[in-house]
Parts: structure tokens; C-alpha cells; sequence
């Protein structure tokens, strides 16, 4: 695997917050930088960019050194072979979507009419060779995205950056830019960085998934191990899974204090156990029989999830369950009513909790 | 729809209607007055007078060149405020705006002590390029450029502080130094701004008069300006003085006109 970057991402702000993260892509790949609001995710953007001075660590592109504080090494954003897609896009208002796209060729040194041809041809890969006299204004949310991408992409960087390139579209057009914008990322030949609080866009645009919480990385991989086997609350209500951790011996792992789930294969040591809420069933009685866990629970909140409803179990572990609006009509539900919650031991997935290797 | 409005418009209290409407009458009262009291009759033949023209060219030709060098060294400036952290930062805006509320007086005084022929600059300026500035025309450029350079600092750095920075931080991703993405970007997005700047310092320089008279004096032709013209001829000649005064009001106002509905919102 060539790196084209290889990065230790160290921000310290007065506020007490602190980003130290270590990302490595490879050329061609796509990474995605997932996490919630605060996480830390565009200021690691930002100090790729050069916008934000790392305190410490440092920035690799390509075997040439970035930024560097302890050698004091540093490149101005002008100087990094990095194009950026803004969230919002940042398209300058004042200039056509030609002259925008032809403004990095123009400001590298290219000539008038150099830069505007290839402005040109990337606008008719990204498809819009007839908005080129408009101004940005006059684009829809979508086409805006594809200019901002086109802008970025135009010089060929070897590292391609976008902060949450898809938040600022409604959900229709969302589904379209994605697709189109997988194609574009997938054809980039240098590394690229995205950084979403969206699951779904990480999950179909991205090779690797970086999951960021409070400015370190909680997890990485690819989107199948990471949808099976969340490490955090956080990842496992992103995939949609309840997640406990607890020590195991044998099949059965104490969760919660002391609630015993039993799991379908041995394992020992710190372990997570994850299953998903449509493995949860819940019965108005205590059920007789082959499901293993059962418990007592409250019902804490009824939501609709899809064709199904999502139903909030509190009681000696927290669990989601997923019902048919049949059996909770048959079942009389409402919030604060008791019930019983089973899961069979073959609908779980027990894996340890420290990370291998 | 209607009668919401109806109500709106009937609950302006009467603490705030009436004072709002006594306001609006002392603002403009005194330009009706002006208007009502000129001597229309004999006015083309007034306009025509040589004085009359030569101090209008002169002010408009002085208003004019303080203008341009309040952007030139003013816009910068602005930007420097407006974008760079720099220690005492706040002490230097505070600076910026003491000739807003310094006496133009006090003002023409001062640039006399600098710019005066025996004063800190005025001295090596005479001795070594044989300029010397005081009750000359480049004088009056001087004092009103000095006069009216804070109301283009301060309009120009309020449109700096209003823009996103992230253009510019867009404009350094895609290869830009500074000075291109200030050329490019930062100047083209604040241009309302600068333009709204630009008139409100013309128009002060068009109208200063304290400065002008005490540092560059009132020599007809020279660094007699339009204001300066006026207050002389209210001594001898009040119909000359209305005269004056009438044409300095609609200059004032034609410019303002004719530049709203483009720049300045």
C-alpha cells in the first residue's frame, strides 16, 4: 500500500478541546472521517488544509513534509497540493461557475485561456458545460455541490478534502449527488478525506471509515466490520444496534452490573455483545420455551422506523426492539406499560473489547 | 392580512411618532429654507460668475483627489484591522477614528505642527524635495483627505468584518497568496461596502472646511473651496452665500442619488 498521506493530527485549543487523531490513505482511496457534531472532524480537515496550525504531530503528502511543529515546518494552505470542497462550497459569489472553477489553475499560474479550457473540460465531466456563464446564485443546491467538486478537483490534487459535501442538500437531491459524486471520488487517483456526521454518505462513498468522538478515533475499518461490530454507543446507534460491554465466561457476559446475557459461541475476557432490535421480541407475558435472555421491561417511547415501529425497552439493560404494527396493536402498547423482552442466543454477536493489534 | 397591518400601523405610539416627525422637520427644514430663499431670477447669471466656478472646480477637484488617497492608503488599512491579529490592534482602531471626533479645527492645527515648514515631515519635505504643502492646493487635498479617511476606514473594515472568511480561505486552497486572494476575492465581495465608503468620503471632503482653512488657508483659485467661499461671502454678499450654498446642497445631493439605486443599498 503507497501512503499519499500519512498524518498525526494534533490540536490543542484553549478551550480545553484536544484533536489527536492518526490518518493514513492510500492513493485512491476514500476515507471517510465519521462522528457527531464536535467531534473534531472539519478541524482535522482544516489542519490538513493548512487553515488550522497543528500544535503538534505532523502532515506527510506524498514524502514531502507539510507541517511539522516541532521542526517548525509549515506550508501555507496556496502551497499544499490539497483541494478542498467546503461545506456550503464557498463558491465566490462575484464570479461565474467558469471563472470559479478556472480561479486554482488561475492562481497556480496557468494563463487566462489555459486555465479557463480546463475549467471547461471539468465541467463537462461533472456535467455542467451549459452553466458556465451563470453566475453561482443562479445554481440549484445540487449543481452548486458539483462546481464546488469540479473547483477542487481541477488542478488534480494529490489530496482531495470535503467537509460534510452533501449536508447542505435536500434529501431527493442528496440521493442523485451521492451517486454522482461516488463516481467522481472512486476515478480520483490521489487520497481522499471526507468528513460526515452521516452514516449513509460514509457508508456508500467511502473504502475506510474513521469513527472520531471527542476528538480521538474510537474505531476504524471497513463499513462491514464496522456495522457489525460497533466499539461505541455512538457507532452502534449509527448502524442501528444495541451494544453492551461486560466480562464474559463461557457463553453467558455480565452487562449492566449484573444482568447475565447469554451469547451463542464461548468467549472470554472484556467483550462487547451487539444484536440488532429486530432480534428483540417482546411479549406481553414471560415467555415459555427457547429464547435464553428474557426480562422484565418498561416501555420508555414508540417511534416509527420504516414499515415497522422502533420500541424503547428500559429495564435492567436498555434495548430497542423492533415490532410490525400488528403485534402492537395486538399487544396493546403504550409508553410506561410492563412487558417482557427476549433475545435468543443465536441473534447475538459477542466480540472483545480491546482492540487487536 | 389587511387588518393586522391596520393595526400595526395604528399602534406607533405617540412618544415615538411625534418626535420621529419633529426630527424629520428639523432635518429638512432648513434645506427648504434654502431652496425657498434663493434668488432664482438672477441665478444664471450668478452661477456664471468666475469665483463661483473656480471654487466649484477646485472642490470638486480636491474632493476628488483626497478620495483617492483615502483608498489608497485606507482600504489597506482597513483590511489590516479587519483581518490581522496584532498586538495593541484596538489601541490603532481607536487611533483611526479620532480625527471623526476631533474639531476639524484642532485637525488643521495639528497638520500645520507636522506638515507646517517648520514642522516634523513640512521641514525635511521642504528640504529635500522642495515641497512644502500648507496654502496650497495639495494642502487642501491633505486636510480633507485627513478629515474624511476615518469614514472609509470604518465602512470599509464593517463590510470586511461582515464577509465569511472561508471565501478567503477557499481562495488559499486553491492556490492564492494573500495579496491575490485580497485582489480576487476580498475587494470584488466588499465592494458595496468600499463604494458606500467612497461616497461618504467624498461627500465629507466636499464639505470640510475647518482643516482646509486653518492649514491650507483661503487663497482664491488656490485653496479657496466651496464651503470656505461661502463663509466669506456671508460677510458681504448673502445672496452670493445662498447661491453657493444651493449648488454645494444639490452636487450633495445629485451624487448621492445617482449612486444609491447602484451601490449602496
Amino acid at each position: 500500500m503507497t501512503g499519499v498521506l500519512d498524518a498525526h493530527l494534533v490540536v490543542q485549543r484553549d478551550t480545553g478541546f484536544r484533536l489527536d487523531i492518526e490518518v493514513s490513505i492510500a492513493a485512491g482511496e476514500v476515507v471517510a472521517l465519521l462522528g457527531p457534531n464536535g467531534a473534531g472532524k472539519t478541524t482535522a480537515l482544516r489542519a490538513l488544509a493548512g487553515l488550522t496550525p497543528l500544535t503538534d504531530g505532523r502532515i506527510r503528502v506524498g514524502g514531502d513534509v507539510l507541517d511539522d511543529p516541532a521542526a517548525r515546518a509549515w506550508t501555507p494552505p496556496e502551497d499544499r497540493p490539497a483541494g478542498v470542497v467546503f461545506q456550503d462550497y464557498m463558491l465566490f459569489p462575484h464570479l461565474s461557475v467558469l471563472d470559479n472553477v478556472a480561479f486554482g489553475p488561475r492562481s497556480r499560474g496557468a494563463g487566462r485561456s489555459e486555465a479557463r479550457a480546463l475549467a471547461a473540460d471539468w465541467l463537462s465531466r461533472v456535467g455542467l458545460s451549459e452553466y458556465a456563464r451563470r453566475k453561482p446564485r443562479q445554481l440549484s443546491g445540487g449543481q452548486a455541490q458539483r462546481v464546488a467538486l469540479a473547483r477542487a478537483l481541477v488542478g488534480d490534487p494529490a489530496l482531495l478534502l470535503l467537509d460534510e459535501p452533501l449536508a447542505a442538500l435536500d434529501a431527493r437531491t442528496r440521493l442523485d449527488t451521492r451517486a454522482e459524486l461516488h463516481r467522481h471520488l472512486s476515478e480520483h487517483p490521489g487520497a481522499t478525506l471526507l468528513v460526515t456526521h452521516d452514516p449513509l454518505d460514509a457508508l456508500v462513498l467511502a473504502d475506510r471509515l474513521v469513527i472520531v468522538e471527542d476528538g480521538a478515533v474510537v474505531q476504524q475499518g471497513d463499513a462491514a466490520t464496522i456495522t457489525a461490530r460497533p466499539r461505541t454507543d455512538y457507532v452502534a446507534r449509527l448502524v442501528g444496534l444495541n451494544l453492551y460491554r461486560g466480562p464474559a465466561a463461557d457463553r453467558v457476559v455480565r452487562v449492566n452490573g449484573d444482568f447475565a446475557l447469554t451469547v451463542a459461541e464461548p468467549i472470554d475476557g472484556d467483550v462487547f455483545v451487539a444484536f440488532p432490535p429486530a432480534a428483540v421480541a417482546v411479549h406481553s407475558h414471560r415467555p415459555d420455551g427457547s429464547p435464553r435472555n428474557t426480562w422484565p421491561a418498561t416501555i420508555a417511547g414508540i417511534q416509527r422506523h420504516g414499515d415497522n415501529l422502533r420500541v424503547q425497552l428500559d429495564g435492567p439493560i436498555t434495548a430497542a426492539a423492533d415490532i410490525t404494527p400488528t403485534a402492537a396493536a395486538q399487544l396493546r402498547l403504550a409508553p410506561g406499560q410492563q412487558v417482557w423482552a427476549a433475545v435468543k442466543a443465536t441473534e447475538t454477536l459477542a466480540y472483545p473489547a480491546t482492540p487487536r493489534g | 392580512m389587511t387588518p393586522t397591518r391596520r393595526q400595526t400601523r395604528a399602534r406607533v405610539p405617540l412618544p415615538l411618532l411625534l418626535p420621529a416627525g419633529l426630527g424629520l422637520v428639523f432635518l429638512v427644514l432648513p434645506l427648504v429654507g434654502l431652496v425657498v430663499r434663493a434668488p432664482w431670477t438672477t441665478l444664471p447669471e450668478r452661477l456664471t460668475e468666475p469665483g463661483v466656478l473656480t471654487a466649484l472646480r477646485l472642490s470638486l477637484l480636491t474632493a476628488t483627489l483626497a478620495t483617492v488617497l483615502c483608498l489608497l492608503l485606507g482600504v489597506p488599512l482597513a483590511w489590516l484591522l479587519a483581518r490581522i491579529t496584532f498586538p495593541g490592534r484596538r489601541l490603532v482602531r481607536a487611533l483611526v477614528t479620532v480625527p471623526l471626533v476631533l474639531p476639524p479645527v484642532v485637525g488643521g492645527v495639528a497638520l500645520l505642527l507636522v506638515f507646517g515648514r517648520r514642522g516634523l515631515v513640512g521641514s525635511w519635505l521642504d528640504s529635500t524635495f522642495g515641497i512644502s504643502l500648507p496654502f496650497t492646493t495639495a494642502g487642501v487635498v491633505v486636510a480633507e483627505a485627513f478629515v474624511a479617511m476615518p469614514f472609509l476606514v470604518i465602512a470599509v473594515e464593517g463590510a470586511l468584518r461582515g464577509t465569511d472568511t472561508r471565501y478567503e480561505e477557499a481562495a488559499a486552497t486553491l492556490g492564492a497568496g494573500r495579496w491575490t486572494t485580497f485582489r480576487r476575492v476580498t475587494l470584488p465581495l466588499v465592494a458595496p461596502g468600499v463604494a458606500a465608503g467612497t461616497v461618504l468620503c467624498w461627500a465629507r471632503a466636499l464639505g470640510e472646511f475647518g482643516a482646509t482653512i486653518t492649514f491650507a488657508g483661503n487663497f482664491p483659485g488656490r485653496t479657496q473651496t466651496m464651503p470656505l467661499a461661502v463663509y466669506l461671502a456671508l460677510e458681504t454678499d448673502l445672496q452670493a452665500a445662498i447661491v453657493l450654498s444651493l449648488i454645494l446642497l444639490i452636487v450633495s445631493v445629485g451624487i448621492l442619488a445617482g449612486l444609491r439605486g447602484r451601490w449602496i443599498a
